[in-house]
């Protein structure tokens, strides 16, 4: 008798993306050839549910470069373990050939000539045939969004995220949980809420005055498919008046609240729940602390750390699964939900090559309409990345576009010391290539944008990387409050990722004169993306265009100015 | 003599009481101290009363706790961190229905806060829960 544990992992090795073409394969034909459409969609039918998973795609609803990051660390628990394992370990933990369609698309190696190689990926025409052909087998199958939706781009932003919600619409979604979506303010919030004819969901959104859950959300939806009743219950990210200025949504109180997490849990599983389907924002740590903790749940989406894993991650007989960012992928999860459980799974991470994957003609036609009035500001082209730079943000410290920012807001803004947001959302851009109005704004598009120009003392500014650094290495993934580290420019820095929260920071350098940082004395820092009220300065494209257009050509080079130990 | 804080605030509360000060300067104990007051230095178990508060303050100045214990007759709460640890002691009189109580706090930093229920047995109860104030942004 083959128990359940056996089959889940017998399930287990059944998934796998494709991942055989051959090392060396460079030219774009040839990758061409060697990818199908049929191939990617490859499924063999498992089970009687289906459920469809995008999340975090930040607005990019046609298709982007996106270099995944090279520098992912683990801590406590998570040491040594996916996410956290990049480049190399990773192709070598999953069996992904060098070179490979596979291996660009989920590493970061050799971005630029595989980038050259087998082009774009993502784009929501292409996700809608991939969905549409999963429909065709599986009528029933479940779309879930894992939300940051309604944020990251130029036409979502002028739109007040109109564009996305209108396009989304096109594909159909079933639930939808949150978290960017909230810096729109919480009127708009409430307005697109309202208006949504699918679920909108989060049973930790609360009322903020009653510390109750919030009316405008639901905690979950009861769905009837394929004889089974699914229960998709919403997580929506839980730090965001922390992370994100709290001052624009003061109504809402958010938290991981995994008590309510597990009475929701038990309520639809006594209203006759089979299966128990967490749409999470929590971020990949925090899903496997919470698995962990709350018991019942099947099956949980992660999000917002813009992890993409070819494989589900098994915590106790939950399965994690985790499908990218930026419309890179979509995943499909086929299960067989017998006798009120969960009996086995077979899953598969679908990149979406552009130029493999047919647009679907229909999407792309409304994806066209919303880029329309705004298609000449997006596509001028504002400069060029030089023959040895590639433009991207992803990683736990400062990527190529963040040292650009921070050097457009020291130069721009007349500043010893710059700070950028470690936001993971933003596009990458390949070397030799234009850089257009519309790339730069998938690496600064938000709702509170403006540059501040201001005096912190060197204590401060030591104050404020031990928070953010506590922030993303506490050993505890629930005191984690959200992003990357927040990237520095003029200034270097050492960090010890072992130590507590006030001893990790050290060696604190002024890289113009060389000078270490003296507590007690003044600099001039400019940065962006504070979350106090009454921020004011220019925005930060107008910032960042402004330094590209006097560069003309953008060469950033290789930054080892942040010195990391204690991994 | 050196002077502790707690002699400090001490010998302040003696001129207060000149410059007739806020009386609640009189609790400025340390949280311990005000544990031992509570439970008479009896023997306090771990478990057996819950508390929940955000483990990322979303907002440091009103901090959402809530604590329960069902055999409580008495829950005191402190914030260990705070000049003046005492948040609330939540007394539950016989006819009460549910042995569980809520309010906010402000907390001056990332620190623990902890309940001590007193049971109707006489023994005690404890449990903590650590609580981040941060300066946040940067949210992913």
């Amino acid at each position: 008798m083959i128990s359940r544990r056996d089959f889940l992992q017998v399930a287990m090795a059944t998934s796998a993306l494709y991942g055989a073409s051959g090392f060396g394969n460079w030219s774009r034909l040839a990758a061409q050839q060697a990818l199908t459409q049929d191939e990617l969609l490859q499924f063999d039918d498992f089970g009687n549910v289906t459920l469809i998973h995008m999340t975090d795609i930040h607005a990019q609803m046609t298709p982007v470069y996106f270099r995944e990051p090279e520098v992912n660390i683990g801590v406590g628990d998570n040491k040594g373990f996916v996410p956290h394992i990049t480049g190399a370990d990773y192709r070598k933990m999953y069996g992904i050939a060098d070179g490979s369609p596979t291996a660009y698309a989920l590493t970061y190696d050799d971005f630029a000539a595989l980038g050259k190689t087998y082009g774009r990926i993502g784009g929501m025409d292409r996700a809608a045939t991939v969905i549409n052909s999963i429909r065709a087998a599986r009528p029933d199958a479940l779309l879930l969004d894992g939300g940051d939706t309604w944020h990251g781009s130029y036409s979502c932003y002028h739109t007040a995220g109109q564009d996305v919600v209108n396009i989304m619409a096109a594909l159909k979604p079933d639930a939808m949980t949150f978290h960017w979506e909230f810096t729109l303010g919480q009127d708009r919030v409430r307005e697109l809420v309202a208006a949504s004819p699918f679920a909108m969901l989060g049973q930790n959104i609360f009322n903020n005055e009653w510390n109750e859950p919030a009316e405008e959300f639901k905690a979950y939806e009861m769905f009837e498919r394929g004889g089974v009743k699914i229960a998709v219950i919403g997580q929506a990210f839980p730090y965001m008046p922390i992370a994100n200025p709290g001052w624009m949504f003061p109504d809402f109180s958010f938290g991981i609240r995994d008590e309510r997490m597990q009475e929701v849990v038990d309520e639809v599983r006594a209203a006759g729940a089979q299966l128990v389907v967490c749409l999470s924002h929590n971020g990949f740590d925090v899903d496997k602390k919470m698995a962990s903790r709350v018991k019942g749940i099947d099956v949980i989406l992660t999000g917002h750390t813009h992890d993409a894993l070819p494989e589900p991650f098994l915590v106790g007989e939950t399965i994690l699964i985790a499908s990218g960012s930026h419309g890179k992928f979509v995943s499909r999860v086929d299960l067989d939900v017998r006798d009120g459980r969960m009996m086995g799974f077979r899953h598969k991470l679908i990149p979406l090559f552009a130029d493999v994957i047919a647009p679907d003609p229909a999407v792309a036609a409304v994806i066209e309409a919303e880029r329309a009035p705004f298609k000449s500001q997006m596509e001028e082209v504002i400069g060029r990345t030089a023959a040895d730079t590639t433009l991207f943000r992803r990683g736990n410290f400062n990527g190529s576009w963040d040292d650009l920012i921070c050097d457009a807001l020291m130069s721009e803004r007349e500043a010893d010391i710059a700070m950028s947001p470690g936001v993971r959302w933003g596009a990458s851009i390949l070397p030799d290539s234009d850089i257009t109005r519309e790339d730069m704004w998938t690496t600064t598009s938000m709702t509170y944008g403006k540059c501040y120009r201001t005096e912190m003392t060197g204590e401060f500014i030591h104050t404020i990387l031990e928070d953010v650094a506590d922030n993303l290495f506490n050993p505890d993934p629930y005191y984690q409050q959200g992003g990357d580290m927040v990237r520095i420019g003029g200034m270097g820095y050492g960090i010890d990722i072992g130590q507590p929260m006030g001893s990790r920071i050290t060696d604190m350098v002024l890289l113009k004169t060389g000078e270490k940082i003296d507590p007690a004395k003044t600099y001039v820092v400019a940065g962006w993306a504070s979350v106090n009220e009454g921020t004011e300065g220019p925005q930060i494209w107008d910032v960042v265009e402004s330094h590209i257009k006097k560069l003309g050509t953008v060469s950033v080079k290789p930054n080892s100015n942040v010195k990391v130990t204690g991994v | 003599m050196e002077l502790n804080r707690r002699e400090t605030l001490a010998l302040g509360l003696g001129a207060a009481a000149i410059v007739a000060l806020p009386v609640r300067f009189a609790a400025a104990a340390t949280g311990d101290e005000m544990i031992a007051a509570f439970t008479g230095g009896a023997a306090v178990a771990e478990g057996g009363v819950t508390i929940t508060a955000p483990e990322i303050a979303e907002n440091g100045n009103t901090v959402p706790v809530a604590v329960a214990s069902e055999n409580a007759v008495s829950i005191m709460v402190l914030a260990m961190g705070n000049p003046t640890p005492g948040v609330a002691t939540f007394n539950f009189g016989e006819g009460a229905g549910a042995h569980s109580a809520s309010t906010r706090m402000r907390l001056a930093g990332t620190q623990d806060v902890v309940a001590i229920a007193k049971m109707a047995d006489g023994s005690f109860a404890r449990a903590a829960a650590t609580v981040k104030v941060t300066i946040g942004g940067c949210g992913g």
